[in-house]
């Protein structure tokens, strides 16, 4: 299999929309013959940082590459970045406003789950200007 | 037990058939999306009270069999066209959530 990269751009505040991309990167794997088990971890998430971009940054844009050995989730956005990423990586933490936690979302559990379900997680964030975080999940 | 059983089912209104064939292994019951999104089985009978496009984007990515959306909350025209388009079993109950999901769970054990 040679490298595949899908790109992909995320519209803020739209939570109609939001879980497209990670609903056609799913689809994808599945039709790659990616197991099961890999395409839950990416479908999770990429699904979180897919809304953490609706909710937090006005959406942002998330390129994914495909790889034999793994695949590798770049999510970067220009939003207001993350003031205390340590806090923010503790489950049940959350700055969501209370429409947003009306949708159901605002649980605390969007980073913590990215970082759970993915093998290598790296987030790169300065106040005012955005962040990307880039995740890996390995195919063996 | 699969999907279709629910067609028919005490108390349950179907929205959206869905795919009837597909198994249903068990029940399960939240209503945060990202924990669902996290620990909803493959092949679960969901039920929540949370009803928009973002719980069936979750359903779908998780591979839930079916949702069930609980106490009698309103399934708008826009989550039927999606369920539709997504080809998601969908239903509502009137029955809360625990009462709803008890009897899913009795219909699987019997």
């Amino acid at each position: 299999m040679s490298e595949v990269k899908l790109s992909y751009t995320i519209s803020g505040d739209d939570f109609t929309r939001a879980g497209e991309a990670s609903g056609d990167v799913k689809s994808k794997l599945k039709v790659l013959g990616v197991s099961p088990d890999i395409v839950r971890k990416v479908s999770i998430a990429l699904y979180e940082g897919e809304i953490n971009m609706v909710i937090h940054a006005h959406g942002g844009t998330i390129d994914v590459i495909i790889s034999e050995k793994d695949i590798t989730m770049v999510l970067a956005d220009k939003g207001p970045g993350i003031e205390n990423v340590e806090l923010a990586m503790q489950a049940g933490y959350s700055t969501a406003s209370e429409n947003v936690r009306a949708l159901g979302f605002g649980a605390g559990m969007g980073l913590p789950n990215m970082k759970k379900y993915s093998d290598e997680m790296k987030i790169d964030t300065r106040l005012g200007e955005g962040t990307t975080v880039t995740m890996k999940v390995l195919l063996q | 037990m699969t999907v279709e059983s629910l067609y028919t089912a005490d108390g349950m209104k179907m929205v959206c058939g869905g795919d009837g064939s597909k198994q249903i292994d068990g029940v399960y019951c939240c209503d945060m999306l990202s924990v669902a999104m996290s620990k909803a089985p493959a092949g679960s009978c969901w039920v929540t009270v949370v009803c928009n496009l973002n719980t069936l984007a979750v359903a779908s990515l998780t591979d839930c069999a079916c949702v069930i959306i609980a106490g009698g909350v309103l399934v708008g025209d826009d989550v039927k066209a999606k369920a539709e388009a997504e080809g998601i079993a969908l239903f509502s109950s009137e029955e809360p959530v625990f009462e709803t999901a008890l009897k899913v769970h009795g219909m699987l054990g019997a």
